[in-house]
């Protein structure tokens, strides 16, 4: 890297590295993606080896989208908007490398560990116990990276997407270390504290504030800084913003039952975990609101700049995501929507319609100020990848819809003997078109992901052509 | 009053459940009521003036809170303050309806059996023999086993590595409707022991001789002293012809029909691993899931199963 690329007061490297990663990673995670959802119509594509079976490879997709994808993308973002918002350099140089290198290893350990079949079959939580002491010791350091800034901050104010941030990281702390709570057997082998019902709620409490806090509460604070930037127009409300992020952290907290309704766990908490998902819904909606409003007076930018409309599309998909969610936690909706491809529908209309695509704006966004340009290589291929990417995900939950409840309606469907009137496999048998279309609308996502691969190459060779000229021309 | 508390959580658990409850509930609304209005008058553009401070550039406005959404955030809270009124979510108290999911499995359940009793109190009447004969009733039947059986026995009803073919002639348990009733009401534990002990040799000659009760190519030296284990370790559970026993469900040695032969194994491979390891079939008990009445018609599909022309 030519000194050049150096920002006289901020520590754009560590931006740099995982902001590259995050399209690597990208790359990764979904390509698992579509090989699953292959795995789903043509179930040879096993290929007979326990390492390429689907229970080893779905927990690898979902650590590689979710911490790997967008945990790159909120190292990266959160550390270049604490610094341009504090108007401050990194409290550390050294800890950030530290946590990109540490990260990596991370994301390395479960690349290796989990097709080898070492998992605590904790969902979203499967790395085994040495890897989450790893994880532990990053997030500290992260935590003490971001927080060091805000700290030295030569702002009076701390800006509202540093809030949503740093409820990310603090309570993503708490999550991961209760949680992961494990007694130690062998070297990659533990046993959890918790047992039988305590452990499922351990677990959802867990899951779902893996939901609220990393992927909402983590992107919130994404959205915060580069709608505003790219729409080039104030936020909305700022006493929208205080209400809805004390109300959305306060609430979130409460929603993880709502995994486990008509189970062993008690009525009473089955009942909160219904009635605060339901709360949720107008704190969710405010972060939408505030993203939507703020493009008030900037609506035509949308015609000709695909990065806003990756970032407004983002919004949209929150917004329909977060009215879902609450529905799906009411009992008598739940009761047909869970166990069923629904849920999976449901949870990648936040995956890729709104965590990825918010991430992908932003990354368009920050990627020609990272190497010192003002625009991408390619707008026209970031339009390409808009389209791409808002067709991919349609029919992706389409898909999901349809299968989820046809297989809820076929489940409870009786004769007039009180018989079941469908089997189990003929419900398997009936979602497999849907499954094709959901594997359809996941090559559309990584075909996107490679035209923004290209653009970023094109992009960071353009830049270190210009800076080698440059001597010469001085 | 006093029935709408239950009992399953401690006093001080049960308060504390509902404080933070209705804490965190009414820290949501005054936060909400707190700041829904502002006193700055909006500019030419309906906006409001920004707070005067810029984050990078960003500046903010201090519009206040849109009214429907205030509207709905106020809504949401107002419906889970009523159905914790009705439904149980505070502590131990079990809400004014008194609902469970519980109670309301329970209600289904009875409702259900009200509804379809009759049915299958007709089918209880009839014969075995002859309800296998009634295609009506069938169809029914079939149902019941692809929803309950078919997991294990197959979809066709042909079993497979260790689950029992349904539709051969071949019957571990005995295959008269009394036998087949009692196998699904009860379940079945069929215990093959391991005779690891004997030694690699004569396990060798025990399994050419189970090779040779059914005819099957064979060492025909180790099989006659394998003759000599076999009277004297296997004759009280599989008989001194080596026809089986029912009673026990040990099965008949003699008919060429193999459970644990799993696919691609021989016969004999199959018979050794049998007498080195031993087995343990399962079969689990079903009158609990289904109840008598269902276990009878499955009972009658099964018998039905291999006498079909």
């Amino acid at each position: 890297m030519s000194t050049a690329l150096e920002h006289p007061t901020y520590n754009y490297k560590v931006v740099r590295q995982f902001a590259i990663m995050t399209v690597v990673w990208g790359i990764v995670g979904m390509s698992l993606g579509v090989i699953l959802a292959a795995q789903m119509v043509w179930p040879e594509l096993n290929l007979g080896l326990p390492w390429t079976s689907f229970g080893r490879l779905r927990p690898l997709h979902t650590n590689a989208v979710i911490f790997a994808f967008g945990g790159s993308a909120l190292f990266a973002t959160s550390y270049y908007v604490v610094q341009r918002t504090c108007q401050t350099r990194l409290f550390s140089d050294r800890l950030a490398a530290f946590t990109f290198w540490g990260w990596q290893a991370v994301i390395l350990s479960a690349v290796i560990s989990l097709p080898l079949g070492y998992t605590t079959s904790k969902e979203y939580a499967e790395l085994e116990w040495p890897i989450n002491i790893l994880i532990t010791v990053v997030w500290v350091s992260y935590a003490a990276v971001f927080l060091g800034t805000i700290k030295k901050r030569n702002t009076s104010h701390i800006y509202v997407a540093n809030w949503f941030f740093a409820a990310f990281i603090l309570t993503v702390a708490v999550l991961h270390v209760v949680n992961n709570a494990a007694i130690p057997v062998s070297a990659m082998k533990s046993y959890s504290i918790y047992a039988g019902a305590v452990d499922a709620m351990v677990q959802w409490w867990y899951g779902h504030n893996a939901v609220g806090f990393f992927l909402t509460a983590g992107f919130l604070g994404m959205m915060y800084y580069f709608v505003p930037k790219q729409a080039e127009r104030p936020i909305y409300s700022y006493r929208l913003s205080i209400v809805h992020f004390w109300a959305l952290i306060i609430i979130y907290m409460w929603a993880g039952p709502h995994h486990l309704h008509y189970t062993a766990l008690p009525n009473w908490a089955q009942s909160l975990g219904m009635i605060m998902s339901i709360i949720l819904l107008a704190p969710s909606w405010g972060g939408m609101i505030n993203g939507m409003m703020t493009l008030s007076g900037a609506w035509h930018k949308l015609r000709t700049d695909p990065t806003l409309r990756f970032l407004v599309v983002a919004l949209s998909f929150y917004g329909m995501s977060t009215f879902e969610g609450p529905m799906m936690a009411v009992k008598t909706v739940n009761a047909l929507s869970h166990y069923t491809d629904w849920t999976i529908g449901h949870v990648h209309a936040g995956a890729l319609g709104w965590v990825a695509m918010i991430t992908i704006g932003s990354i368009y966004h920050l990627l020609p100020r990272l190497y010192g340009q003002t625009e991408m290589y390619s707008i026209k291929l970031i339009a390409v990848h808009f389209w791409l990417a808002t067709i991919g995900t349609v029919l992706y939950i389409a898909a999901m819809w349809v299968n989820g409840i046809m297989q809820g309606l076929m489940w409870r469907a009786v004769n007039a003997d009180g018989t079941l009137m469908y089997t189990f496999i003929e419900s398997v048998e009936a979602s497999g078109p849907g499954y094709v279309v959901r594997w359809i609308g996941g090559l559309f996502w990584v075909t996107g992901m490679l035209l923004m691969a290209y653009n970023t190459y094109r992009t960071v060779k353009r830049h270190e052509a210009a800076s080698q000229a440059l001597p010469q021309t001085a | 009053m006093n029935n709408l508390w239950g009992d399953s959580l401690s006093s001080f658990w049960s308060a504390w459940i509902i404080v933070i409850t209705l804490g965190t509930i009414a820290f949501s609304g005054w936060i909400l009521f707190a700041n829904r209005k502002t006193d700055k008058v909006p500019d030419a553009e309906g906006n409001v003036d920004t707070t005067g401070h810029a984050a990078d550039g960003i500046e903010e406005y201090d519009n206040p809170l849109p009214r429907w959404w205030f509207m709905l955030f106020v809504a949401t809270i107002v419906f889970s303050l009523g159905y914790l009124a009705l439904y149980p979510g505070l502590g131990n108290f079990r809400g004014i309806l008194g609902w469970s999911q519980e109670g309301q499995w329970e209600e289904e359940v009875a409702q259900a059996e009200q509804r379809y009793a009759s049915i299958f109190a007709q089918f209880q009447e009839v014969p075995i023999p002859e309800l296998s004969q009634d295609s009506e009733a069938m169809r029914v039947a079939e149902r019941i086993f692809q929803n309950n059986c078919a997991v294990c026995h197959g979809a066709n009803a042909q079993g497979g590595y260790g689950f029992p073919n349904l539709t051969d002639e071949a019957w571990m348990y005995g295959g008269e409707p009394e036998n087949i009733v009692t196998t699904i009401t009860n379940g079945r534990n069929g215990l093959m022991p391991s005779w690891q002990q004997l030694g690699a040799t004569n396990i060798e000659n025990l399994t050419q001789h189970v090779l040779s009760l059914s005819g099957l190519e064979h060492d025909a030296d180790a099989a006659s002293q394998g003759q000599a284990i076999f009277s004297a370790s296997c004759v009280a559970c599989h008989g001194p012809d080596a026809t089986g026993n029912q009673a026990l469900g040990a099965p008949n040695l003699t008919d060429d029909y193999w459970l644990y032969q799993a696919p691609g194994q021989s016969v004999a491979d199959s018979v050794r691993q049998t007498l080195r390891n031993g087995r343990n079939g399962h079969m689990p008990a079903q009158a609990a899931y289904i109840g008598e009445d269902r276990v009878h018609l499955v009972a009658a599909y099964v018998y039905g199963l291999s006498r079909r022309d």
